[in-house]
C-alpha cells in the first residue's frame, strides 16, 4: 500500500485494515510518511512474544488515508528499545510510558521519561505485562515529579484522585496566578486495574464480558471492537442481522452519553432546567433500554460471532426516537437563546484546529475543532455503508462547539435508529466462532465510539483462549489536549471545560 | 425568550419524581418512618461520600442517576458531599486498585463515628470480574468494615438508594442488596 510517495508492504487484515511488519531502522521513516500524508498515530504497545520463540514487539496503530495501518516492529528480547515517536506525534507520549511501565519497552530520544501508570504498586525494574513477572505488590504512595511553576503571585491548587462530585479517580494539578491558570498537569494510572494482564487465558467469551467492563460508558463501542478483533482473527462471519443489532446499540450508547452531557454542560453552566430535562430524557431512554433488551447500558448485549438478544418491539423504539428527537430540538432552542449558558460556553476552552491537528485530538471533540474524522463516515464497515452518516462537525473549538456536536450527532443517531430499525434484515443473530485452534491468530476491532475512536487488538493463543489483547481508548489522545485547552482560562471553568471533553479515565488507566 | 420557553417545558414536563424506593423492600417502604429513622440517627440528613476505587464508571453512572429528577433523593434525606469530614456514609465502588487503596483509607479515616460502608458493585466483592492481581486488590470486606451490598453490574439506582438506606434498619451484619 502507498502512504504519501512510499510503497509499503502492508496486507488487507479486515474491512479498511491493514497490517505489515516494519523493521525499527524503517519505523521513523514510516512514521514521517504518515504525518506526510496528514495521517495520525492513534495507539502504541508492546507485546512479549518470548514464550513464542521470538523478543518482543512494539505494536502500533496510524490512521491513514486508506484506513488504519497496524505496524509490527519485532525487538530483541536483550535490548528491547525503539526510537521515539512522540516528537513526531505527541499523543504517542503517554502511550510509550505505560508501555515502559508495564512491558519495559524503551522509546529512545524521548524527553518526558517519567512513569505514567505504574504508582508504587509494583517495583520501578519490573513489568506487570511480561510472561516472567512475578513481583508481589509493593505499598506506597506515588512520588510522581510534576514540573513546577516559578514567579511572583504563582501557587498550586492539587485537585484528586477524590474529586468534589461522584467522577471517576484522577490529579489535576493547577499552577494559576489569581484566577488565570498558566499550567495544568494531569496524573492518572489511579484506576489502574490490569486489565491487559487479567485478559490473557480468558476464554473469547470471558473476554467479552471484560472487554465491556473496561470503560462503562462505551460498553457496546468496547465489546464491538473486541468481538470485530475475534471475528476476524477466526475468520468468523457474523450474520447480518447481528450487524445491524450492533449498530443499533452502538447509536443507542451515543444517545445516552450525549444526554446525560448536555444535562451536565447545562448544570455546569448554572442552567439546572437544563439538567433536570435532560437527565429526565436519559433516565427514560435508559428505562427503555432495560424494557427492550435487559440492561439499562445495553451490558452483554453482544458476544463473539453475533449478538445475544433480539430487537422484538421495533415501535416502541421508533417512537420514542422521534419523541425524543423533538424534545431536544426545543430544549437546544433554550440553550441557543440562553445568554447565560451562551456566554459560558463561547470562547471557553478553545482548541484551535491548528493544535488539535499536531496532538492528534480525536472523536467528537476532532470534530468540534475541525478534525473531520468519524470511522463511520469514511470507513464505514456494514451497516454503517448504506446508512449515510452526516458527520457532524464545528470549526470554534469551544465549549460551544463541543456542545453543538453533540446537539447535531444526538439528531443524527436518533434518525440513524430509526433507519435501522426500518431496514433492519431479517434472519439468524449469532455464528459461534470456530475453536479449531492450532495456529495462533491475531485480530483489530475499530469502533467509532461516542466518546471517538475504540481500537481493540486481539491474540489468540492454540489454546483458543486469549493470549494477548490491548484495549485503546481515544482518551488517549484527548487528554493531553484539555491541558492546553484550559490554559488562559479561569480555574472556575474548569469542571465545564472538563466536561465538554468527558474523558474517560478508567478506559486509559486500563 | 429563554425564560418563556423554559416556563412552558417546565409546565409541559410535570412532576417526574416517582416514591423514592420501591415498595418490595419492607422495612423501609414508609417514607415517613425511613426518614424518622435516619434523624433518629443523625438528627439531620444522611450525608454520602462516594469514592471511586477503580469502578468501569457504569456504577458512577448510576449514582449520578439518583440526582436526577426521577430519585428524589434529597426528599428521604440523603445528600451527596464533598468531604468525607462531613460524611456519614461511605459509598465505595471498584475493585480497591493499589493505587486507590491509600486515598480511600485515608477518606475513611477522615469521617467522624458512627460511620457506615455501602459498597456498591460486583467488582467490590467476591464475584470481581477483575479478580486479584499485582494492580487489585480485590474484596472491600477486606480492607473496611462493609455494613451493605450492593450487586448487580451496575446496581439500578433504585438497589443503589435502598444499600443507603439499608445502613439504617435493625442489625450491623453485612447485608445485601439484590
Amino acid at each position: 500500500m502507498k502512504i504519501a510517495t512510499q510503497q509499503w508492504p502492508f496486507v488487507t487484515h479486515g474491512t479498511y485494515i491493514w497490517r505489515g511488519h516494519v523493521e525499527i531502522a524503517q519505523l521513523l521513516f514510516l512514521a514521517q510518511s504518515v504525518k506526510d500524508e496528514g495521517g495520525q498515530l492513534l495507539a502504541l504497545w508492546g507485546v512479549d512474544n518470548r514464550h513464542v520463540d521470538a523478543g518482543f514487539a512494539l505494536h502500533s496503530v496510524f490512521l491513514v488515508a486508506a484506513g488504519l495501518c497496524w505496524v509490527v516492529t519485532p525487538l530483541a528480547a536483550e535490548y528491547p528499545h525503539y526510537p521515539d515517536l512522540s516528537a513526531l506525534f505527541p499523543a504517542a507520549d503517554r502511550q510509550q510510558r505505560a508501555t515502559y511501565d508495564l512491558m519495559g519497552l524503551v522509546a529512545d530520544g524521548a524527553v518526558d521519561t517519567r512513569k505514567w501508570l505504574r504508582h508504587a504498586a509494583w517495583p520501578v525494574d519490573s513489568f506487570p505485562l511480561r510472561r516472567d513477572f512475578l513481583a508481589q505488590p509493593t505499598a506506597g504512595n506515588d512520588d510522581y515529579p510534576f514540573i513546577q511553576v516559578d514567579g511572583e503571585g504563582v501557587h498550586e491548587i492539587a485537585v484528586g484522585p477524590i474529586h468534589a462530585g461522584t467522577i471517576e479517580p484522577g490529579h489535576f494539578r493547577f499552577s494559576v496566578i489569581g484566577e488565570r491558570v498558566l499550567r495544568l498537569a494531569e496524573r492518572f494510572g489511579f484506576a489502574h486495574k490490569g486489565v491487559e494482564k487479567r485478559f490473557e487465558g480468558l476464554s473469547l467469551e470471558q473476554g467479552a464480558k471484560l472487554a465491556g467492563r473496561i470503560c462503562g460508558d462505551s460498553h457496546t463501542a468496547y465489546v464491538m471492537a473486541y468481538c470485530m478483533a475475534v471475528e476476524s482473527a477466526t475468520g468468523t462471519a457474523v450474520p447480518d442481522r447481528a450487524r445491524w443489532l450492533r449498530a443499533l446499540w452502538l447509536e443507542m450508547e451515543r444517545v445516552v452519553n450525549h444526554l446525560g452531557d448536555l444535562g451536565s454542560l447545562g448544570n455546569d453552566a448554572g442552567l439546572a432546567f437544563g439538567f433536570v430535562q435532560f437527565w429526565r430524557l436519559k433516565e427514560e431512554w435508559l428505562r427503555l433500554s432495560a424494557a427492550l433488551f435487559g440492561h439499562r447500558y445495553l451490558f452483554d448485549c453482544i458476544a463473539p460471532g453475533g449478538v445475544a438478544r433480539d430487537l422484538t418491539h421495533a415501535g416502541m423504539l421508533v417512537d420514542a426516537a422521534l419523541q425524543l428527537a423533538q424534545e431536544a430540538s426545543r430544549l437546544r432552542e433554550v440553550y441557543d437563546e440562553h445568554a447565560g449558558v451562551q456566554d459560558r460556553f463561547i470562547n471557553t476552552g478553545v482548541v484551535s484546529a491548528r493544535l488539535a491537528a499536531h496532538l492528534g485530538l480525536t472523536g467528537l471533540a476532532g470534530r468540534a475543532s475541525a478534525q473531520a474524522w468519524d470511522a463511520r463516515v469514511q470507513f464505514p464497515v456494514p451497516p454503517y455503508d448504506v446508512l449515510e452518516v452526516k458527520m457532524a462537525t464545528h470549526q470554534s473549538g469551544d465549549v460551544f462547539a463541543r456542545a453543538a456536536v453533540r446537539f447535531d450527532e444526538l439528531a443524527e443517531s436518533l434518525r440513524l435508529i430509526r433507519k435501522i430499525v426500518h431496514d433492519m434484515p431479517r434472519g439468524s443473530v449469532l455464528h459461534t466462532p470456530p475453536h479449531d485452534g492450532a495456529t495462533q491468530r491475531e485480530g483489530l476491532g475499530w469502533v467509532e465510539g461516542w466518546r471517538g475512536g475504540v481500537i481493540m487488538a486481539v491474540r489468540i493463543g492454540v489454546d483458543g483462549r486469549l493470549d494477548r489483547v490491548h484495549p485503546h481508548d481515544p482518551s488517549w489522545q484527548n487528554w493531553p489536549v484539555l491541558e492546553s485547552g484550559i490554559l488562559g482560562n479561569i480555574v472556575a471553568d474548569f469542571p465545564l471545560i472538563n466536561k465538554s471533553f468527558n474523558l474517560a479515565y478508567s478506559g486509559v488507566d486500563i | 425568550m429563554a425564560i418563556f420557553m423554559m416556563l412552558k417545558k417546565i409546565l409541559d414536563t410535570g412532576m417526574v419524581s416517582e416514591m423514592p424506593v420501591p415498595t418490595d423492600l419492607p422495612a423501609c417502604h414508609d417514607e415517613q418512618l425511613l426518614q424518622s429513622r435516619i434523624c433518629e440517627v443523625f438528627g439531620r440528613a444522611v450525608a454520602i461520600r462516594h469514592v471511586d476505587t477503580g469502578s468501569c464508571n457504569a456504577c458512577e453512572l448510576e449514582i449520578n442517576a439518583l440526582s436526577g429528577p426521577h430519585y428524589n433523593i434529597e426528599g428521604v434525606g440523603v445528600t451527596f458531599v464533598a468531604s468525607p469530614r462531613h460524611a456519614d456514609v461511605l459509598l465505595v465502588t471498584g475493585p480497591v486498585t493499589r493505587h486507590m487503596e491509600s486515598a480511600l483509607m485515608a477518606a475513611w479515616e477522615a469521617m467522624p463515628a458512627p460511620k457506615w460502608v455501602v459498597a456498591v458493585g460486583d467488582c467490590t466483592g467476591h464475584d470481581s470480574l477483575f479478580g486479584e492481581n499485582y494492580a487489585v486488590h480485590g474484596k472491600l470486606a477486606e480492607i473496611l468494615p462493609v455494613n451493605v451490598m450492593v450487586t448487580g453490574c451496575p446496581p439500578s439506582p433504585a438497589n443503589i438508594l435502598r444499600g443507603i438506606l439499608a445502613c439504617f434498619q435493625g442489625t450491623m451484619t453485612i447485608k445485601h442488596v439484590d
